[in-house]
């Protein structure tokens, strides 16, 4: 899977999609999923809790692992994605299109890469 | 000495030999020296079994064994079948380890899988652990299960086991949690204060309720229920497992956590412990569950199979973030509550839930005729409070004089009484003449 | 294989309990039970042999080499099992009178006392029902002092990435926070890093040793100086004791606090998953802390129930897994002062010899004298042949052999822990030590088959990702 040209990303393998200035939607990149195997849960923060950039916000499990998801971006939680937590195999099978978050109020941003750069960040690691 | 090592001295220094080492101090030079113990245990010296067999059975003679139990109070002595002991005194279910490597361990997780769904059958829940210490400690566990953010205080009414709250209040002191009682009122739960406390309270994350409880009364749990959840808080109810064959049941109360001693299926009171603790909850509740949880699947041939699931949420795996620490808990004593449920049926639990608190309510009245009185206006399950003309201990004294232990002395003139199917109408009147003989009461 | 539900048939029962010999009383109609209640409708019979056939799936020590590194899987003596079922223990109620349960009390005296002197410790707790049970213990007795010292500050428990997670999840339990330190390459604590790590902030420290790769940490007194000296408690996680009891105390280490696991030091047995027992004990200045109902006296004077004065209350209700208890202190009147010496050096023998005649094609993650365990890495296997620890493990139960720890420690990629025991026969050991050469050349020669093992037991590799995604746990009835 090649990663979309109009996302952003972080080093910690998460994809921004900027809906506007201050909106965000935030998932997993097809690297992550592949590394993470079978995601069997997703534990997301609660609509209107503050999330960091750099830090956790979320967890996703695989059947022997636990593994947090870092924000890229600083702001509020505006919406989670309820239909990760009955099937978290759509991240596995489309995470470009499975969102965690919406975040809004968004006040500061990790340093991110574009599609580009991310490939060849990818590239390097393997 | 007692020895388990079955090399020989010979076979020994071979194997130090061939492992490179010259003796076994010079194996144990990689502790150092400064380390070492360097003298003998200052203990007796070891035994062979016939001895060491003697001596525990010295120690067990020194205890008193009643031939008529009449106390209650968290441990309950309910007759065990036969098979129960057999089935788990089988080698193979005794010396195993904890289930990891399913294609090895079908027995064991198929038996845990058996145990999960009769206590889903028995409490109405959804999902059901494989078990948890005791159920004190069930209880204690279950308030992490429903704190979050914005509710942290653990409310419990004063009508539970004294022992239990006080499991709850260490826990809590662990965790850092605000435990709040909640009084009685005519030996029930006063359940006009808990609607006040809870209202007035937003962040109040949980209620527990014993049920039957600590008296033997049954409370209004479906009212009280809606009470908590009213307030936005959950329902916690401890419930006895015999009890539950024919009374209303957690689930049908709205219950959101179900938990309870499983003692009364199988075990022997045996001085406490070991016990078993019982955790229940509807589906939405399972991820909040600690300890193990067995699931089904197949494996690749399409075969049935059963595997320990959902460990992400436990300690192996989530370590810090794990809500419990909880690693063994009490397998055996699951598989001996199995086997029991599985030997007396539904029909045969109902018959010792009736007969325990048919038996209870003949001793009442029976204990009323001998001179003591009802504590409580509350109908009861098979335990029940007495208040006492004279001392309680007067009574206890005289009836142990004739090999029965009379209830749990909770006052100086009060007394906790327990009957069940395994107490006959004979002992009972034996037991109510003694008590008329102390109190002076004609019969 | 049926489940129990789905054998038997309507109307099948045993006949256990007489007719009712007093007027029934029904439960009031507001308060009946009105959902279904199913259980099995078999016969005793049936469900006999629904047990055995179970058994006959099941796998314990007593069906053979059970070499789980960690978990001290020594055999279990049947004079326990005796000891156990004396009525004289079984029939005893919790809350009888003092007076008519010395011989109770008296079975927890001694077994505190030998394990006071087995881990130079002064007094212990036996209501822990388990090791994880224990560590919760042990560190509210930490937090107990800490508090009442009036050092509210203190809030991190220093925890070396090797640990075992109940330790971390312990700690988390006791509202502290987790500061995990990592271990050097030879698998022992980083001096450096634990001297960074402490401050006043530091309640203690969480430790094992020998540690999770087997190896007796020699810096073991300058560690629990260096927490002292920052102010902090020093506890020990005796998962390991088998190794070094009756050589070396955790006391004489400088721990203030330590829990023994008696299903694994003690010969208690494991039972799938519990019961065991993990009692507490702790140095003098923490005695005043301790849970529960503390036995006092001897057997001439009698004893009591004390309750210590700023006691944390309880962590069980009554007075722990009693019948755990009584099966130890069995083993421990057997073993005696002689036996329990001989047990921890045969099982720190049994392991080296098992290492050394391992070590020509397996590579050990650390080259050295182990103790009673040693942990193999397959990472070089893995990447030669594929073939990976947990390809290994499967591999061994086409053997009969449980497979040792898999992927613990986190320190040791794709680890093998292998903890043989000192009840293992020689014979039993070399065999053991002839099919991991078997499997090592099977890797080579058809890593295929291998990397699809067991082929042998009951089931093949269970979906274990369908059982998570979706769960099934409990078997439901039609109607």
């Amino acid at each position: 899977m090649s990663n979309p040209k109009d996302l952003l990303y972080s080093e910690s393998h998460e994809w921004v999609k900027m809906l506007d200035d201050t909106t965000a939607l935030v998932g997993l990149t097809d690297y992550a999923q592949s590394e993470l195997g079978g995601l069997v849960f997703v534990n997301l923060p609660e609509v209107g809790d503050e999330i960091t950039a750099g830090e956790t916000f979320a967890d996703v499990e695989s059947v022997k692992a636990v593994s947090d998801v870092y924000s890229p971006v600083t702001g509020v939680v505006a919406e989670i994605n309820e239909e990760l937590l009955d099937a978290p195999e759509k991240i596995n099978e489309a995470p470009y299109d499975a969102w965690f978050v919406k975040v809004s109020d968004i006040s500061a941003k990790e340093e991110l890469l574009d599609a580009d750069a991310y490939d060849e960040f990818i590239k390097g690691l393997e | 000495m007692g020895s388990y090592v079955p090399n020989t001295d010979k076979e020994q220094q071979e194997m130090l030999k061939e492992a490179g080492y010259k003796s076994f101090e010079d194996m144990f030079s990689c502790i150092p020296d400064e380390d070492k113990l360097g003298r003998e245990l200052d203990l007796p010296s070891g035994l062979s079994e016939m001895e060491a067999s003697r001596k525990v059975e010295e120690l067990s003679d020194k205890n008193v064994v009643y031939k008529h139990i009449f106390r209650g109070a968290g441990a309950y002595n309910h007759y065990i079948p036969a098979i129960v002991k057999s089935v788990t005194s089988k080698e193979e279910f005794v010396t195993s380890y904890t289930p990891y490597q399913a294609e090895i361990s079908q027995g064991v997780l198929q038996s845990i899988f058996e145990y999960q769904t009769m206590m889903c059958e028995l409490t109405g829940m959804d999902v059901a652990n494989a078990s948890h210490y005791d159920g004190g400690t069930a209880a204690a566990e279950s308030i992490p299960m429903c704190k979050d953010r914005k509710h942290s205080v653990a409310y419990v009414s004063e009508a539970t086991n004294p022992a239990v709250i006080q499991v709850m209040r260490t826990y809590c002191f662990g965790s850092n949690t605000k435990l709040v009682t909640v009084p009685v009122k005519d030996g029930l739960t006063d359940a006009d204060q808990l609607k006040k406390m809870l209202e007035a309270d937003p962040e109040a994350a949980c209620f527990y309720l014993q049920q039957p409880n600590f008296f033997g009364n049954y409370e209004d749990a479906e009212k009280i229920g809606q009470i908590v959840h009213d307030a936005g808080a959950k329902f916690v109810m401890g419930v006895n497992p015999i009890a539950l064959a024919i009374m209303k049941t957690p689930a049908e109360c709205g219950a959101d956590v179900a938990v309870g001693d499983g003692q009364p299926l199988g075990m022997p009171i045996s001085y406490g412990g070991p016990y078993l603790g019982f955790m229940a909850v509807p589906k939405a509740m399972m991820r909040k569950l600690p300890g193990r949880i067995v699931g089904e699947t197949t494996d690749d041939d399409g075969n049935r199979a059963f595997v320990l699931t959902l460990q992400a949420r436990e300690q192996h795996i989530r370590r810090e973030k794990a809500s419990s620490n909880i690693c063994s808990n009490q397998a055996l004593c699951a598989l001996t509550a199995s086997v029991y449920m599985a030997a007396m049926g539904a029909d045969g639990m109902a018959n010792a839930a009736t007969q325990s608190t048919s038996k209870a309510h003949y001793l009442k009245d029976q204990l009323e005729n001998a001179g003591l009185k009802a504590a409580y206006k509350a109908e009861f399950f098979d335990e029940f409070v007495t208040v006492c003309p004279c001392s309680a201990d007067a009574i206890l004294s005289a009836l142990a004089k004739h090999g029965i232990l009379g209830g749990l002395p909770i006052a100086d003139d009060q007394i906790l009484w327990c009957a069940t199917e395994m107490n006959s109408k004979a002992d009972i009147d034996d037991v109510a003449a003694i008590v008329a003989s102390v109190t002076g009461k004609e019969a | 294989m049926n489940l129990i539900f789905e054998e038997g048939n309507e109307g099948r029962r045993l006949s256990l309990l007489p007719e009712c010999d007093v007027p029934e009383v029904k439960v009031p109609d507001s308060l009946k039970r009105n959902s279904k209640f199913h259980l099995p409708q078999v016969s005793e019979n049936e469900i006999s042999r629904h047990y055995t056939k179970l058994a006959g799936r099941a796998h314990g020590v007593n069906n053979g080499f059970y070499p789980l590194g960690s978990c001290t899987m020594k055999y279990n003596p049947k004079v326990n099992e005796v000891a156990a079922a004396l009525p004289g223990f079984t029939r005893v109620h919790p809350l009888q009178p003092e007076n008519t349960v010395q011989g109770s009390m008296e079975v927890i005296h001694l077994v505190e006392n030998t394990l006071c002197e087995v881990t130079g410790m002064k007094a212990f707790t036996l209501q822990p029902a388990a090791g994880a049970h224990g560590e919760f213990t042990g560190l509210l007795l930490i937090k107990a002092y800490h508090v009442d010292r009036g050092d509210t500050k203190r809030t991190k428990i220093i925890v070396p990435d090797s640990a075992h997670g109940t330790n971390p999840a312990s700690a988390a339990m006791c509202g502290y926070e987790v500061v995990s330190i990592p271990s050097q390459d030879d698998g022992c604590v980083d001096l450096a890093a634990l001297k960074a790590a402490v401050g006043d902030d530091t309640a203690g420290l969480m430790l094992t040793n020998p540690n999770t790769v087997g190896l007796f940490d020699k810096n073991i007194r300058e560690i629990t100086k260096i927490v002292h000296d920052a102010g902090g408690l020093c506890y020990y996680d005796g998962a390991n004791l088998n190794a070094v009891m009756g050589q070396a105390r955790p006391g004489d280490m400088g721990f203030d606090a330590v829990h023994i696991n008696l299903h694994k030091t003690f010969s208690t047995p494991h039972g799938g998953g519990g019961p065991g027992a993990g009692p507490v004990g702790c140095k003098d200045f923490l005695v005043q802390f301790l849970p529960g109902y503390h036995v006092e006296g001897d057997s001439k004077s009698g004893f009591e129930y004390v309750i210590e004065p700023k006691s944390i209350g309880a962590v069980k209700v009554f007075h722990g897994n009693f019948l755990v208890i009584v099966r130890a202190l069995t083993y421990m009147l057997m073993l005696g002062k002689e036996g329990i010496p001989q047990a921890s050096a045969n099982a720190v023998l049994n392991a080296n010899y098992m290492r050394v005649k391992l070590s020509d094609v397996y590579d050990m993650a650390y080259d050295t004298t182990c103790m009673h365990e040693f942990v193999m890495s397959l990472e070089g296997l893995k990447n030669k042949t594929g073939i990976s620890a947990m390809d290994v493990a499967k591999g061994l139960l086409d053997y009969g052999i449980h497979p040792p720890t898999m992927y613990f420690p986190m320190i040791v990629e794709e680890a093998l822990m292998v903890e043989p025991t000192e009840t293992e026969p020689k014979e039993v050991l070399d065999e053991a030590i002839d099919v991991f050469h078997k499997i090592y050349q099977q890797a080579q020669s058809d890593a295929e088959t291998l990397h699809h093992a067991p082929h042998d037991t009951v089931i093949g590799r269970p979906d274990e990702l369908k059982a998570a995604r979706e769960p099934v746990v409990r078997y439901v009835w039609e109607d």
